[in-house]
């Protein structure tokens, strides 16, 4: 086989740039395999390949091969499209070593073309095209539908990434300029935040490049950029988008203390103090820019959702000024439901660590409390921080005296499992806070005709709730379920001093009961005495008064 | 040195200071020497150590060790050869002398005796004992002499040891007073007196001896006669053993009648018949106790009991029985209260009048059963149904030979035909099972044997209890079940485990046996209708495994719907089997109790099914209402509350309404306002709704996919609702008395009234409506403000004191031991290593001294030395110049 450009002048040969010689190309490739490498057509590409990239790097005059490996990158069969990235790795990482791609601000290539510039710079500029086209073509493989061509293709972009950092292909515009190939680091970050599809296999394989400092600088940087480009002047962005974006956002995790960043993707023989890389501060800004810059826009409520479950731990230490997460926050509480319980955790951090102050927190706190708070998903954590805000000792009575009775008017309809927890969650509220004792303990108090307690009161100050008594944790006392029951009881007597932990059963399920009841109980096990009859029982029973067995 | 021996030499003197310190004498040394440390204050307790000192004596002491030690061995310094006293325990002052010369002599002997035994084979060495040789001893081992000699060998006599030992005057002076009394007036010497003693004793010994010697005579001789005597015996042993044996007298037949006679068992006495009433009142009591055990399990006594158990006793208790304790309050106030003793009075009058009304319908129900079975031997199955014994069921096992033959005889004879094969198995194995000899295995036996073909045994599998039940009608099945329940009553295996647990596996197989009827199509419910009764009496007889198998279908259960709500966060309504066993629960164990092994899982279970189950269809509404309906009959004794149904009627009344306008009340969980099922019980066709007619919901359908046509939908819908009304009033009924009763019911007032605005509905459902209504505002809203119960009050101060450990003085208090003893020791390092230190320059000081006096003596010697030249020098000098003098001179 015989490079099409082989025995031309160097300096015409690279001159033709035509679809119709890429096709030519291939076409004179692939009879080859076809023919002679039947069985292991792979190989063959490889060998191919290789011949032609080795032609490439040794004489300037075989460079017309270039196109000829280029349009293997399209082909339809997945080993051959590996098979070439491999060989436009191989073939550009040497020329990049070496440096023979075009330094400067890159000039059309028919200009130079036409011009009249030595043979040699006519070259590298016009390698340096081919190696555009390249990056380019691989960056589309990016969305390829096979996952190792993803991967390999992704590899080998962040292989040229490092590479031109260290051999840059711009002059540094003065001594000790911090050079960083952002362009081509965009292309990677553009192609990882698809619209098109979930990439998020993909992105757990660029997580590892995060662990450095530069690149994840950069990525921050590029993130938001792209974030800002994709939803610019659209209000509808598909779902698949978001993902992607908030996959990668989270990702990316600053180190907690100001050490010195030094673990840098692009080898620099000594990092200068001037750079902004090196300073943790500047990453934490672009990390505040990237999130506040996804997070301002109208996210779904999925994703919103999980914004908020890692908010505290993950994203509101890192930023430079984590107050200015109010917005968003303050906008997730006033959506309601579980959206509201997961912004609670960011807000209290807001107020209890930064100063914020927000009118109306235990008020809208209250407000959250429905029945439905028993049975959501979130229940243990919207109880662990529900403890945490009351936890309190200068809480006013009135209000701890609205939350311990509109919890027990909830507690009327929980199942078991919450009811185990909620019931020591109202103990302990009365042992804080002895003000409110009276509410379950009210000596020569006046026989009432109705609970003076106003539950459909938004106001806690309003609701009259220090007037009452917890009768709801009296009628539960008469619950079908031993350890239920003997909670409600503990009302019946002056309560203890020492708190009940509540910890333990936060996270307590029904199941988990099951599974205790089964296990204690009395030895001896009692039996009815009254025989059976029948299936739906006695006369007067409700099943056989309802149903029939027919 | 000087000074302490100077010390040393000098005579005791009494009273001395130095003797006050631990009573050991001590020199009296010279009152200049005596360093007194004068106490300002006498402290009581405390020990004084250091008041008086001898900084003399201890100096010297100091020196001379030093000189003993660290001069020697500065002396030796530079020398290489060592001197070593090898002597045994030389130096050892533990020894006493006479030992050490022992071991001395020991050593040497052994060094000795190793040198010469190497080539000396039959060394002579005479093996003594107490000076005796051994060999001596030997011969005459056996002599009575050493009998003799241990009589006298443990208490020498009096006598002896007062003549032996002097010091026993008294004793002699009685002696001899005594001997003066016998002997008249004729004092003796001392001298003659011990003469006498010795004379005395050595004649004793004679006749001792002499004795000995004619005893060993006489037992030789009765020796030798033996052996003459045996030579002859030695054939003839052997015959009069036989001879002894047969000579036992024949027992006579009259003997042996009156044996037996005296043996056999005497008729006793039997208790009389009892009569109608007494047996109806024996019943009465029995029920009554049973009721009494089942309140008290309700209110949940045991358990405060068993937690209040261990009592605290006040140090001021006076031990005289009075408890002023809460114990004893108790049963006070429970007879005071007047709300507890009317409950009690009102459940249990109740219960026992349900118990009668029980026992009247089972009898009218097994007047119909009787008419139904092939023959009269119903009558006896509906008692084993109405007894919980084990008695009976005995005596119908003793009483089968004819009903064996009915059952023959009647329509199961294809049964009777397949079971043959098991019974002679069973039988087989019967006879294996028992141990013989004991008395139960012959009455099992004698059973047997009276028994005919038919029996059962008890199946081992559950594959094999459903071989043996499928395929046939109902009536055979429950024949079979029957037979098998019979044979594996628990009497006829006692003492016999592995019987006893492979029967009480029944219960479990016949168990699985309905859950898989239930989920067949169309569900059995026939046959477990009837197969409930079989299942009762089961678990009476093993309640163990009965109690088990039923955790076990219920975990099973509970497992399946965990895994689903893990993973979709929903479950959807399990089959009818479930539902099947929870009312089958409901039916084998008292629900009312407080906490129930069995019971509780079961209410766990259905609150599991009534709040993560979504209601998607209308037969899960019927699945539901069911669960409901079990539910509510659960508690039907104890009246306890159960949100969750409260809040699936409110969800399913809430399908029900068609226009809705949402005030007042939230749906939880498995309901959703809005949705596609959120209008599942809505009727709109005005026929369908004309043409109703109440009837009771059907479980048959619950369970199959049979398709309804849209008016029986319709229809369904319609009963649902009627049923989902009633539940509701009931629910208004049991929770009147609860104290926020209004607050619970309130959704469930909002919706009705929302219900009763729509007009269109059937008349029947109005009413059934407006009644739950009128019921919810006819309980008074009364608000007592709620008082804790009076604690007990805080007694006194005790007068017991408060025990600390008392330290020592000066040790650090308040700290744990641990710490104690870590400071202890920090202070003791601290002691010694200043102690050392101290030593330590006193060593150099003392080297430094001796150096100085050897550097000293070194040069007065040279001095000496100089001065000695100097001197025959001068004297050279003079005598050369006298000399020279005299030479001038001449």
């Amino acid at each position: 086989m015989t490079a099409p450009g082989a025995g031309r002048d160097v300096s015409s040969a690279p001159a033709t740039t035509s679809v119709a010689r890429r096709r030519r190309a291939a076409v004179l490739i692939f009879p080859a395999w076809g023919g002679g490498m039947s069985g292991n057509p792979a190989r063959g590409a490889r060998r191919a390949l290789g011949r032609l990239v080795e032609a490439v790097l040794a004489s300037r005059g075989e460079a017309n091969a270039v196109f000829d490996i280029l349009a293997v990158l399209q082909s339809e069969d997945q080993e051959e499209v590996q098979e070439a990235v491999r060989a436009c790795s191989r073939l550009f990482g040497a020329l990049l070593a070496r440096g023979e791609l075009f330094v400067g601000q890159l000039p059309s290539e028919e200009m130079v073309m036409a011009g009249s510039q030595g043979a040699t710079r006519k070259y590298k500029v016009w390698m340096r095209h081919r190696y555009h086209s390249c990056c380019n073509s691989l960056g589309e493989l990016l969305a390829h539908p096979s996952f190792q061509v993803k991967e390999l293709a992704l590899s080998t972009l962040m292989k040229f990434v490092q590479l031109e950092g260290e051999h840059p292909l711009e002059k540094p515009k003065w001594e000790g300029n911090y050079l960083f190939p952002r362009q081509l680091f965009k292309l990677v970050v553009e192609g990882l935040l698809s619209s098109e599809e979930d990439r998020s296999l993909l992105l757990s394989q660029f997580r590892e490049y995060l662990e450095h400092d530069d690149i994840r600088y950069h990525t921050m940087q590029a993130a938001a950029d792209t974030v800002a480009r994709v939803t610019d002047g659209r209000p509808e962005v598909h779902l698949i988008f978001w993902n992607n974006a908030f996959t990668l956002l989270s990702s990316v995790s600053l180190p907690r203390q100001e050490g010195d960043l030094s673990s840098f993707y692009v080898k620099h023989v000594e990092l200068s103090d001037k750079w902004k890389v090196v300073h943790l501060k500047e990453h934490r800004k672009a990390f505040q820019l990237m999130w506040l810059g996804f997070l301002k826009h109208q996210l779904p409520l999925r994703i919103c959702k999980k914004v908020l479950v890692i908010i505290h731990d993950a994203i509101l230490p890192y930023l430079a000024q984590p107050s200015l997460m109010i917005d968003f926050l303050t906008r997730a509480y006033d959506i309601g439901g579980a959206i509201s319980l997961l912004a609670l955790n960011g807000l209290f951090i807001l107020i209890h660590k930064h100063n914020l102050e927000y009118p109306d927190f235990y008020r809208k706190l209250y407000g959250l409390l429905d029945p439905s708070v028993f049975h959501v998903k979130y229940r243990a954590r919207f109880f662990h921080l529900a403890d945490l805000f009351l936890s309190s000792s200068h809480l006013p009575a009135y209000l701890v005296a609205a939350f311990a009775k509109r919890l027990a008017r909830l507690a009327l309809t929980a199942p078991p499992e919450a009811l185990l927890m909620v019931l020591p969650f109202i103990c302990n509220l009365l042992r804080r806070h002895p003000a409110c004792r009276v509410l379950m303990h009210r000596p020569r108090g006046p026989e009432l005709d109705a609970d003076p307690y106003d539950p459909g009161e938004e106001d806690p100050a309003q609701s009259r709730a220090l007037e009452s008594s917890l009768w709801e944790l009296q009628a539960l006392q008469r619950h079908y379920h031993p350890e239920v029951s003997k909670a409600a009881s503990v009302i019946n007597q002056a309560l203890s001093v020492p708190e009940v932990s509540i910890a333990p059963l936060l996270e307590l399920t029904a199941f988990e009961i099951f599974e205790q009841d089964l296990k204690k109980g009395p030895e001896s096990v009692p039996l009815e005495f009254i025989p059976a009859q029948g299936l739906l029982g006695r006369q007067d029973d409700l099943c056989a008064q309802h149903f029939t067995l027919s | 040195m000087g000074k302490a021996r100077s010390a040393g030499a000098r005579g005791k003197a009494p009273g001395a200071p130095a003797g006050a310190r631990g009573g050991r004498t001590r020199p009296n040394p010279n009152p200049f020497e005596v360093k007194v440390n004068r106490q300002k204050f006498q402290i009581l307790g405390r020990k004084t150590r250091h008041d008086v000192g001898l900084p003399g004596v201890s100096r010297a002491r100091a020196l001379q060790k030093r000189t003993q030690t660290l001069l020697k061995e500065y002396k030796e310094r530079d020398k290489s050869n060592v001197f070593k006293d090898k002597r045994f325990g030389e130096y050892s002052s533990d020894i006493s002398p006479e030992e050490k010369m022992l071991k001395r002599f020991a050593l040497e002997q052994q060094r000795q005796h190793e040198k010469k035994s190497i080539y000396n084979l039959n060394e002579d060495e005479e093996l003594t004992h107490y000076g005796q040789s051994l060999a001596d001893i030997e011969k005459h081992n056996d002599i009575v002499d050493s009998d003799s000699d241990s009589e006298d060998r443990g208490a020498l006599s009096a006598e002896l040891t007062a003549a032996h030992f002097g010091g026993g005057d008294g004793l002699l002076y009685k002696k001899t007073s005594q001997q003066q009394g016998e002997e008249g007036e004729k004092p003796k010497s001392r001298k003659e007196l011990i003469e006498e003693l010795i004379a005395k004793s050595k004649q004793e010994k004679r006749e001792r001896q002499a004795q000995r010697e004619d005893a060993l005579e006489l037992t030789e001789k009765l020796d030798q006669d033996w052996k003459e005597i045996q030579a002859l015996l030695a054939h003839k042993t052997p015959k009069p053993e036989g001879r002894g044996g047969k000579e036992k007298p024949q027992p006579d037949a009259y003997d042996m009648m009156v044996r037996e006679l005296g043996f056999e068992m005497k008729a006793q006495p039997s208790n009389r018949m009892k009569t109608k009433e007494e047996l109806a009142e024996e019943a009465q009591a029995r029920l009554r106790r049973l009721e009494a055990e089942r309140l008290r399990r309700m209110l949940g006594k045991d358990e405060d009991e068993r937690t209040k158990n261990p009592k605290h006793v006040s140090a001021d208790d006076l031990s005289d029985g009075f408890i002023l304790d809460k114990d004893d309050r108790r049963v006070l106030s429970y007879k005071d209260g007047k709300m507890n003793v009317e409950e009690e009075l009102g459940g249990e009058a109740s219960a026992s009048e349900s118990a009668e009304e029980e026992e009247e319908g089972s009898g009218e129900e097994g007047d119909p059963e009787e008419s139904d079975g092939p023959d009269g031997h119903s009558d006896l199955e509906s008692d084993v149904g109405s007894e919980d014994g084990g008695e009976r069921a005995e005596e119908d096992a003793c009483l089968v030979p004819g009903d064996i033959a009915i059952a023959d005889d009647g329509g199961a004879r294809e049964a009777a035909r397949t079971e043959l094969p098991y019974t002679l198995a069973g039988m087989v194995s019967l006879f294996h099972g028992f141990p013989p000899g004991t008395g139960v295995s012959l009455i099992a036996r004698r059973q047997q044997f009276c028994r005919p073909r038919v029996l059962l045994r008890s199946p081992e599998s559950y594959e094999e209890l459903k071989s043996l039940l499928s395929g046939k009608s109902v009536e055979e099945q429950l024949l079979v079940v029957e037979r098998i329940q019979k044979c594996s009553h628990p009497s006829l295996a006692v003492g016999n485990k592995a019987k006893l647990e492979v029967r009480s596996k029944l219960f479990g197989f016949l168990l699985e046996y309905i859950g898989d009827l239930a989920t067949e199509d169309p569900p059995g419910l026939g046959i477990i209708d009837k197969l409930v009764v079989h299942l009762y009496n089961l678990c009476q007889m093993f309640p163990d495994s009965a109690s088990d198998s039923m955790k076990f279908v219920l975990r099973d259960a509970m497992h399946e719907m965990e895994a689903t709500v893990e993973s979709t966060g929903r479950a959807a309504f399990p089959g009818l089997d479930v539902l099947i066993y929870l009312k089958i629960v409901g039916m084998l164990f008292p629900t009312s109790d407080f906490r129930h092994p069995v019971v509780t899982p079961a209410l766990l279970c259905m609150s599991q099914l009534l709040t993560k189950c979504p209601v998607l269809s209308l037969r899960d509404v019927l699945k539901g209402l069911f669960v409901c309906c079990v539910f509510l009959d659960y508690v039907s004794l104890s009246q306890r509350f159960i949100p969750e149904l409260v809040n699936f009627l409110l969800g399913i009344l809430y399908t029900a309404t068609p226009k809705k306008q949402s005030q007042g009340y939230t749906l939880v969980h498995p309901f959703r306002a809005l949705g596609r099922n959120s209008e599942l019980l809505v009727v709109s066709d005005k026929e369908d709704m004309a043409t109703w007619q109440r009837r009771r919901l059907s479980l048959h359908w619950a369970a199959g996919p049979k398709a309804q046509t849209k008016t029986e939908a319709n229809h369904t819908r319609l009963s649902c609702l009627a049923v989902c009304l009633a539940l509701v009033e009931r629910c208004v009924r049991v929770y009147g008395a609860l104290p926020s009763f209004h607050d619970i019911v309130r959704p469930l007032r909002a919706l009705l009234t929302e219900h009763l605005a729509d007009s269109s509905r059937p008349r029947e459902l109005q009413e059934l409506g407006q009644s739950a209504l009128t019921e919810m505002e006819s309980h008074a809203r009364l608000c007592r403000p709620l008082v804790c119960e009076k604690s007990k009050p805080v007694p006194l101060k005790l007068f017991t004191p408060r025990l600390v450990r008392v330290l020592e003085f000066g040790r650090k208090q308040g700290s744990s031991k641990e710490e104690q003893e870590r400071k202890r020791l920090i202070h003791k390092h601290k002691r010694e290593f200043r102690g050392a230190v101290r030593e330590i320059r006193r060593d150099n000081q003392f080297l430094a001294r001796m150096q100085l006096s050897e550097i000293t003596e070194r040069d007065a010697e040279r001095k000496r030395k100089v001065k000695q030249l100097f001197n025959s020098l001068a004297t050279q000098e003079g005598e050369w110049k006298a000399l020279k003098r005299k030479k001038f001179k001449k």
